[in-house]
């Protein structure tokens, strides 16, 4: 069913077959978040592997930063229908927090979780194998608060809304636990290429 | 809050049956829809238009209406001049067009008559927009939760809904208007007007905060300056 009168304004060719279906190209870089900005000192920054609640490693800024460095180039989708083409990051991969804990995953899913209490789900399938990282660096410099620097959880091919801001740790769980959007009806997974924005997608 | 017995959302045809002017860049839409679970004030639409030749565009727009079960759900948009779908709204839309929506959306930026106050809240621009349902939600079902929106707008031709918000805030004994433009000598939001709206409210329970990505920021980070805890400050931000 068309809608009557709407034309719209279809990108190029070469911008659609970047797009998801239902989301659109920004030049900007839109902020997007449940509250303020967490006060995030770098003194006590940590961040922590967790099986349930057992520690399986953790790191201060200084030994963070010490990690082997990962490079990541590409585009972003928000599922509030913003996509943004050719973003820039840098930080630890997951597999290298991994081999720095000298742990193997222990199960096959986790929660990411930030320093103003949000959490989200991720399968470890989608941030192994290079396909995710922990960002300190956007474009060449510290990602700033409202991008959620210090550091952020980074799996590009879901919505970003699992991309976590002021991450602080990642959390091991048995089952695929929803975290806070998916507890809200967002979808438990997100592809944005099937549009798995909410429960049922 | 929280609904284990997750539901998919499913997009449905609603028709538009009034239009109204609300400032001169912003209008008001009424569409009857039938959604399959009740309405929260401060909750969000999907809308998706389609083209003849099969593209379709998306956008969110927050619902303006308290959540009255009446049947229909009243959403003000801003006539973006190169806006792809609020330029469609604003040149092209007819009462008696039937356009896609899905909804309601939302479960972090709301508030339930349960939920109580004092209730702090703040927009910027159109982002008065959701704390208005909340506004009106709050007069019809719990009168005695005491209220303050602090609205910072361009200029008095661009306060959405200013008639309303001055009669509500003559009328109803717990709530609080502050009106602050920023053009004309005004000033942006700042400590000294937070200090302000804090004194004549007391501390508040809930903070709600709506607007560009930058008046949020802002005024998040004045609100905890200010002591609130960061829990009690919920933001939604436009710019996306």
């Amino acid at each position: 069913m068309s809608t009557r009168g709407f034309t719209g304004r279809k990108p190029p060719e070469a911008t659609r077959e970047r797009l998801p279906p239902g989301q659109y190209l920004t030049e900007d870089f839109p902020v997007l978040q449940i509250g303020p900005n967490p006060r995030v000192d770098l003194a006590t920054w940590s961040f922590t592997l967790r099986e349930g609640s057992r520690p399986l490693k953790s790191w201060t800024w200084d030994a963070f930063s010490a990690l082997p460095r990962t490079r990541w180039g590409g585009d972003i989708h928000c599922v509030t229908k913003w996509s943004k083409f050719d973003t820039a990051w840098e930080g630890v991969s997951f597999d290298d927090l991994l081999a720095d804990a000298g742990v193997a995953a222990p199960t096959a899913f986790l929660l990411a979780e930030g320093y103003d209490d949000y959490t989200t789900n991720v399968p470890v399938a989608d941030l192994a194998g290079g396909k995710g990282m922990v960002a300190t660096h956007y474009d060449g410099e510290p990602i700033p608060p409202d991008h959620g620097g210090p550091a952020r959880l980074l799996v590009p091919p879901l919505y970003f809304w699992k991309s976590a801001k002021w991450v602080k740790g990642l959390r091991f769980t048995r089952r695929d636990e929803g975290g806070f959007w998916e507890l809200r009806g967002y979808h438990m997974y997100g592809d944005p290429w099937r549009e798995q924005r909410f429960t049922g997608d | 809050m929280i609904d284990p017995a997750a539901r998919p959302l499913p997009w449905q045809t609603a028709t538009l049956t009034a239009i109204r002017p609300v400032t001169n860049r912003v209008k008001s839409y009424r569409f009857r829809v039938g959604f399959d679970r009740p309405v929260l004030a401060g909750q969000h639409v999907d809308v998706r238009l389609t083209a003849p030749d099969g593209y379709q565009a998306q956008r969110s727009y927050s619902i303006a209406s308290a959540p009255d079960g009446d049947g229909t759900i009243e959403l003000m948009i801003e006539g973006l001049p190169d806006g792809e779908v609020s330029g469609f709204f604003d040149a092209v839309a007819e009462v008696g067009d039937t356009i896609e929506l899905r909804g309601p959306i939302g479960g972090a930026f709301v508030w339930r008559p349960e939920d109580g106050g004092p209730l702090l809240l703040v927009g910027g621009g159109s982002g008065v927009v959701p704390l208005l349902a909340m506004l009106r939600h709050r007069a019809a079902a719990a009168p005695g939760v005491p209220a303050l929106l602090l609205y910072s707008a361009r200029d008095p031709g661009e306060t959405i809904a200013a008639e309303e918000l001055a009669v509500r805030a003559r009328d109803e004994p717990n709530f609080q208007l502050i009106l602050n433009f920023t053009r004309a000598g005004g000033r942006r939001v700042d400590a000294a007007m937070i200090a302000e709206a804090l004194e004549r409210l007391g501390p508040p329970r809930h903070a709600y905060l709506c607007g560009g990505n930058p008046f949020v920021g802002a005024v998040a980070d004045l609100l905890v300056d200010a002591g609130l805890d960061p829990a009690r400050i919920h933001t939604e931000r436009f710019g996306g």
